[in-house]
Formats: C-alpha cells, structure tokens, sequence
C-alpha cells in the first residue's frame, strides 16, 4: 500500500515521501495505592510530503480506507506550501542502533501489574500517609520512511517506562515526590526507583525557610532536566537559527560555557529510549557535539532548516503524524565533572537544591531564561541538607548559569531515558520567597 | 453505526461498556520568520471502547474499526485483571441525542487561499515593525464528529468545530530576546480570524518595547491582574483543585476540601460549566455521556461544589456534573475544566487601582502550572504600579504562590468580566483541551512576583 502510495505521488511531483507509523502502547496504571486501568493504545497513519515547483505540499491520515485522498489533499496545498530548501535524503549508511527487544513485547500484563503492586505494597508499608500514583508501560512502534530518492528504512522500537510519583499532604502542606525511568529492555528491578522515592520522602519531611540572600545552587539531574535543558536547547535547536532567533546565532566555535561543560545529543546510544539510527526523515543519525568544553559546537538541523540556513543536515528531524518535521535534541548527555555529590554538600555553607521545578518553561526561553517555583528542593545549611524549601521561585539565565559554574559531580545519572550528566553547583540563579519584601 | 456500536459492546459480561468513535478533519498554517512552514489537512478516524468491571478499568482505543466486537472484548479482558472491589458509578439517565455543532461563520467554507491570505496580512503587519525579528503565527481548524455509546443504552452523536488562531512576535537586541503573544479561539466561527489587524499592530510594538523595559525585583507585591490572567490563575490555582479526581481517594485532601468550608473573601463567586453557551468549553454531553451543568464551585468565598465525573461522583456520593472529558480517542475520559469563571463584582478598574501605593498590574497570558497547593504562571506583559496609577511597563512577571492565602488576599474584584477562550488546557498527558476562563480585573495582596 505504502509502495503504491508513493508511486501514485510520484507521477504528481517531482519528489515524494511516504512517513508510516504504528504502534501500541500499553500502560497499567495505579491510582491511591492500587491498580486501577489497564489500556492498550493502538496507533496507524501515514503521511504524505510531497515538492512540486519548489514547494513542499502535505497531508496525513489515520484513516487508512482513505489513502486515496492523501495525494489529493497534499496536492491541493503546494500552490501556498512552504518553499522546500533541500531534496530528500537519498539512501545513506546508518548506524546500528539496537531499540528493540522481544521480551517488552511479549511482557505479560499480569507481571506488569505484579511489579507495580509489590513496589508500591513495599513502600506503602513504611510510607502509610502517602498516596501513589503512577504506572508500569510498554510500548512497541514501527517506523517506515519510503521516498522518490530510492530510500526505503524501517525500524522496530519497544520502550519500558516505570515512574510512580507519591503525595504526603500534612494540614495544607503537600510534598510531590517523583521517580522514574525507562529502556528499551523490561525493567524489572525497581529497587533504585523505591530508594529514590524513599530518599525524597525522608528529605522532604521537614519544611524550613528558604536560603537568604544570594547562594550557590545546586541543580541535580532532575533539576537540569526540568530547569535548565529546555532553554538551552531551544538555542541549539535548528529552527530557532532558521528564525533569526536563537542567541547563539554568530556564537559557535566562541567558548560561551564553563570549560568543564561538553554536552552532546546522542541518538546512537543502544537501548535508550530517545534513541534510533536514522531520524523521522530517513537520515542517518550521529552523535552530535553541541558544546566542546566550554565551546559552542554545532546546532541541531533536519533537512528544512539546514537547507535554509546552509548548514549540514545533522539528521535531528523528529515529527508527529500530522505535522511536517521539525528538528529537536533525542538523547543529551553532559560531562560529569570531579566533585563526589556528598563532598559536593558537604563543602557548601548555605545553599539550595533544586530537584524539581514547577512552570519553568515559562517566560523568555529563546533568551535562556528560566523562572519558576520549585516543586521540590532542599535547604543546605553547614554542609548538611536540613529540610525542604516552599513558596520560594528561582530565575535565572541558562547561558549565565552554564558559564560561571561552581562544580560539577563526579556521579553520572540518567532521568527519563533523555538526559544522562552529572548534577551542577552555580551561584548565578536568583532566589525569592514569601514572606520577604513588602 | 448506531447498530454496529450497539451490538460491539452486548454482553461482554463487565459492569458497564463504552464506545466512543471519532472522525476529525483539521487545516492548519503556520508561519515561522517570514516564511509559511506549514499548510496542510488531516483526517483523523479512531475509536475506543472502556470497560468496567468491579472497579477496574481496561481501555483500548485504535484506528482500525474493523472488529470493534474484539476490541471491546480486549477491554473487558483488561478490566477483569485490574478490578476487584465494586463498580460505583453514580447514575445518570439515559439518553439519545443527536447534537450538530455550533457554526456562526464555517471555517470549512472558506478557501484556504483565503485563509492563507488573512494571515499573511497579520505577518505584514508584524515584519513592517521596526525592531521585530521574527514571528510564528499558527492556525488550525477542526470539525469533529463524535459518536458515544454505552452499555446503559444511552447513545449520543455530537459535532464540533473548533477555530484557534495564536501569534507571537519575537524582538531582540543582541542576545536579548523579548515576546510578545496572543492566543485565541472559538467554537464554530472562523470571524475570530478576520479582523485582528489593530491586536496585531499593537502586539509587535509591545515586543519591541519590552527590550526597553526594566526588570522587577523579585519579592512580595500587590498585583492587579487583568480578566485574561485572572481567568487563567482561578482555572490554575483553583479549578484543578475542584476537579474530583485529585479529591476523591486522598483523604487528606478532602478533608481540606470539604464543602462548606471558606476558601476566600466573600467577594468571590466562581462557576464552571459546559452548559454556559457559546464558549469553547461548552458542550451539551460530556465524554461519559453526562449532560453538561452549570456548577458553583465558590459562593461568596464558601466552597459549594466540585467538577465530577460519574465514578467521582459515586464514590463522593454528590451530584455527577458532566466534567468527564476526553481530549480524544486515545484517552479515557478523565475530571476536566470547561468554561471556569469568577464572577464579576461591583469596581471599576480605577477603583481597584486607587488603592495601590505600590504595586504590578499583570496583563496577559504567557503559561501557568499548578501542582494543587503551588501555582505558577507567567504573565504577557506587566506594568508598576504607583500611587493609583498605571506606571511604566516592565518586563513580563511570573507570579508564584500558595493557593490557600493567595484566594485570601484577593481583596477588590471588578465589574468588568472578560473571557477569554485561547487557552489549552493538559491534564494526565491530555493536551490541549479546549477551555475557557472569564473574569473581571481582581486585587491580590502580597502575591510573590518574580521577574521571568
């Protein structure tokens, strides 16, 4: 079908690409402490890009008795379609990228529902005020990408994702912690996911005063996550160039960051979530180095925006059925620095850690900035961390942030199967909070 | 259909079936810079079937609907490894309804070279401001036609059309980049579109103008906030709170929750409803087949209400309030907003300014989160505050802060109530869901303001 899809195109246009995904998804989720829902999300379309005369036309559909109309449909656009910059990627070597492994497809749900129900038995025991949330998933997805340059790949990903997030609400005070992780292998040990979720807990019970005045802040993985990746990679990302927009435009090549920062997008690593060999456009993938100890490297472009700015395809094209490509970072790791996290405490005399953080994509990110209010964080008082922070807000500029660096750790952590790097010391981050002021 | 559906989820020897199909057809532009990125339609066709069974609950949803029989027998399979207490649904009557959307002005019969045309204007209009450097302006537009079928023998088809259009102009300086944005939308008239040359003439002069404009320090402050942002904080900081779900099984939290119980001043009045006409949060049935209501969650400060859906209700033992909405096949239906409101008072503006010495006043909407208790959102533009008086415009604020007192503190509510209906709204992976939220202009005292 796929096949005569792209052959009617082709008699339309100069060139065409077919874009195929199916998938399903099974998620068993937990609701207060118990297994409420099981559900299997079932998940097909195509669509179509064409470039006729220099423009690009499109159209998608989930609707496969409707095949006929794509061509049509696209069509129909091309008189106003966006001005294409780039031919279609011709056949090219890949990587080998393992993602797929049969055990998660064929992972009974009953053991998916077992797993979740024995961690949160285990931690209902010790934790009895707290209410847990959360779900153990799979999924397994198919991606073919077929054009009028010969190209024709295809791959088979699974992802296994566990998180569990518990809420312990004491009079009006509310203490969120979270834990998760993913693969594309079953997860079956989930004792680190109940110490994580355990170590919050035990952190979190007692509520002190925010730090006063100007402290280090110490961002855990979870925090740079949540905080600082967004805005940074909104300035990396090949569309913000494009646009004119990105601050790091005219900037690479100049040492912008810390010298002790490297941070790469690395869509090569096997059996991670974010990971493939080739992108949502059929090019190859690579490790790509967007910051060379303190350098500014390489921006992330899919065909459109490199085509357009000049620049070399880094194959960062990723796309959801019903919208053309657009590029964006699959698999960001940092450089773990030399400080051991306990040392890294220990040293610090007032400071706040920041482990999650409510709303921060907000404001001026294409500027860097970040602001919100911290979900969860801690207090550090002589080297000891003595209790959790509310209604207190940090803003800051991840540019300013990532250029006066006070340490980074030693400890490598991955959050989310997206972001793998140490945990990071600054004293570039302001801090307000209630009850200061008038 | 009506027979296929019907007979897909006979017998599947559960407490209760469900089946929803949907059918979308969408065009969406958009611009990026001076160039146009994307133009397209999409068709969308899925279903889903939920089953329950003695509490537990197994969902399927797909886009083939060929064997929709074994599909619904999937779901029941599912439901029967999760369930093993007792289906507690607060009963609703049965119905049969066929409901076609709401069209003032039909999106579907206007070219999309003229659709195309509009928009170029507005961006024109942008580029030709001294100082922007650059632009993203996307619309979309979607009739969907929604199908709903129950094991209780209740079948209802309703039509929508959705119209939104957002624009936001970029200004920068160097390294310093300022935006400016505006988001809009309706329920079934594509007019929303035709005449928005002044807003956009304006929004970019304030892109530019924000470079210019100081940064605030951050710490306590008496904030005036605009309807839009209003409607966004009572929808944020308030509403999800309202929404059962989060409620019904955390004993503590009911207990903060229980009714009857003061929340604000009694100046404050707030209601949520699908059954509010014309908004992009109104509906006759939710995604339960509930019919929509018209529900006071606070009356004069006194928590009245809450927002339900069937299995909130039961367990709650309350009235269910047709607030089980689903953004889409792909999703069970879940408690959700529809158009959220806090009622308008007895000042004018320049009465609620009067008594600021000092102070913001918050225009605008940019983002918001809530984690129930906390609440943070963003603000489109921001001015001080001085002896009464609007001053001059500083850069845009997050306003961050504890629920309980920030309800407390709001001590003037204006006469003037605005809706605004741009907004998105995500809860539980589902987003964006259309929504409303109205106010007047409102005072809060010591409201915790940070400079984004």
């Amino acid at each position: 079908m796929l096949e005569q899809l792209l052959e009617r195109a082709r008699r339309e246009a100069d060139e065409a690409e077919v874009f195929w995904i199916e998938g399903v998804e099974t998620p068993v989720a937990f609701e207060a402490n118990r297994l409420k829902l099981v559900e299997s999300k079932e998940t097909s379309g195509v669509a179509l890009r064409i470039i006729k005369g220099g423009r690009t036309g499109f159209s998608s559909t989930t609707d496969l008795r409707d095949v006929e109309r794509l061509v049509q449909q696209a069509l129909e656009t091309i008189p106003f379609g966006p001005k294409a910059y780039a031919s279609l990627p011709g056949v090219q070597e890949s990587p080998l990228v393992k993602v797929y492994d049969e055990a998660v497809e064929h992972f009974p749900i009953e053991k998916m529902a077992h797993l979740g129900q024995s961690l949160l038995d285990s931690l209902h025991q010790r934790w009895a005020q707290v209410t847990w949330d959360g779900q153990v998933a799979k999924s397994v997805m198919t991606v073919r990408i077929l054009n009028t340059r010969g190209l024709d790949v295809s791959y088979r990903k699974t992802v296994f994702s566990v998180a569990f997030e518990g809420t312990l609400i004491k009079d009006t005070d509310m203490l969120f912690v979270w834990e998760g992780d993913s693969s594309c292998r079953p997860i079956e040990e989930l004792s680190g996911i109940r110490k994580g979720l355990e170590e919050q807990l035990e952190l979190g019970q007692r509520v002190v005063a925010a730090p006063e005045g100007q402290v280090p802040v110490v961002f855990t993985q979870r925090g740079i996550l949540g905080a600082l990746l967004y805005p940074l990679l909104t300035g990396f990302n090949g569309h913000s160039v494009a646009l004119g927009a990105s601050p790091l435009i005219g900037k690479l090549g100049q040492r912008l960051f810390d010298p002790r920062l490297s941070l790469w997008d690395d869509p090569t690593m096997e059996m991670i979530a974010g990971s493939r060999a080739f992108d949502d456009e059929g090019t190859p993938t690579e490790r790509v180095c967007l910051v060379d100890e303190g350098v500014a490297g390489t921006f992330l472009f899919d065909l459109q925006t490199a085509g357009q700015v000049g620049a070399k395809n880094t194959g960062s094209a990723h796309r959801t059925l019903g919208s053309l490509p657009s590029p964006g970072a699959s698999v960001i790791l940092m450089k773990q620095g030399n400080v051991p996290y306990g040392d890294l405490i220990s040293g610090l005399k007032k400071a706040l850690v920041v482990e999650r953080v409510l709303g921060a994509g907000q404001g001026n990110v294409m500027g860097g900035e970040f602001s919100g209010n911290v979900l969860l964080g801690y207090r550090v008082e002589d080297g000891r961390i003595i209790g959790r922070v509310k209604d207190t807000m940090i803003s800051g500029n991840v540019y300013k942030v990532l250029s006066s660096l006070l340490a980074l750790t030693k400890e490598s952590r991955w959050v989310g199967g997206y972001f793998c790097g140490p945990a990071l010391c600054t004293d570039a981050v302001s801090i307000s909070s209630k009850g200061k002021g008038s | 259909m009506r027979d296929i559906l019907e007979e897909a989820i006979k017998g599947h020897n559960t407490d209760y079936v469900e089946v929803r199909v949907e059918e979308t057809r969408s065009t969406h532009v958009a611009y990026r810079g001076r160039e146009l990125e994307e133009i397209g339609e999409a068709s969308d066709l899925g279903g889903c079937v939920r089953a329950i069974y003695r509490g537990g609950q197994g969902f399927v949803s797909f886009n083939s609907l060929s064997d929709l029989r074994e599909r619904a027998a999937e779901a029941a399979r599912y439901a029967r490894v999760v369930g093993g207490e007792k289906t507690v649904l607060a009963p609703v009557p049965v119905v049969n309804e066929v409901v076609p959307a709401v069209v003032k002005k039909d999106p579907r019969l206007v070219p999309l070279r003229s659709k195309k045309e509009i928009l170029d204007r507005y961006l024109d209009t942008i580029w030709r401001t001294p100082g922007v450097s650059s632009a993203t302006i996307s619309y979309a537009d979607s009739y969907k036609r929604k199908v709903f079928a129950s094991s209780e023998g209740s079948y209802v088809e309703q039509s929508r059309l959705d119209v939104t259009v957002r624009l936001s102009v970029l200004a920068r300086d160097g390294g310093d980049v300022q935006q400016a944005a505006l988001s809009l939308g309706s329920n079934g008239d594509f007019g929303l579109v035709e005449n928005l040359d002044r807003d956009v003439e304006e929004l970019a002069r304030k892109a530019v103008a924000l470079l210019k404009a100081p940064r605030i320090q951050g710490r306590e402050y008496t904030v005036i906030l605009d309807p839009v942002l209003a409607g966004v904080f009572i929808h944020e900081a308030f509403g999800h709170l309202s929404e059962a779900d989060h409620v019904y099984e955390q004993p503590a939290l009911r207990e903060i929750m229980t009714l009857g119980k003061t929340f604000g001043t009694p100046l404050l009045n707030v209601v949520d409803g699908g059954a509010i006409p014309g908004l992009r949060g109104s509906y006759e049935y939710d995604d339960e087949g509930v019919a929509a209501t018209r529900t006071y969650l606070l009356r004069e400060g006194v928590l009245v209400g809450r927002l339900h859906s069937r299995e909130t209700a039961g367990k709650m033992g309350e009235r269910p309030t047709g607030n089980g909405r689903a953004i889409g096949y792909r999703f069970p239906p879940i408690v959700r907003m529809t158009n959220t409101i806090i009622e308008p008072g007895k000042l004018s503006l320049e009465e609620l300014l009067a008594g600021v010495k000092e102070g913001v006043y918050v225009k605008n909407w940019h983002g918001g989160m809530t984690s129930l208790e906390m609440f943070t959102f963003s603000s489109g533009e921001a001015y001080m505050l001085r002896n009464g008086r609007v001053g001059e415009l500083i850069r845009p604020v997050v306003l961050s802060g504890n629920l309980f007192s920030t309800l407390k503190n709001i001590d003037a509510v204006g006469n003037d109530l605005d809706v605004n209906q741009g907004g998105g709204c995500g809860k539980g992976g589902q987003f964006p869901l259309p929504v409303s939220n109205g106010s007047p202009h409102i005072r809060i005292q010591k409201c915790l303001v940070s400079g984004a």
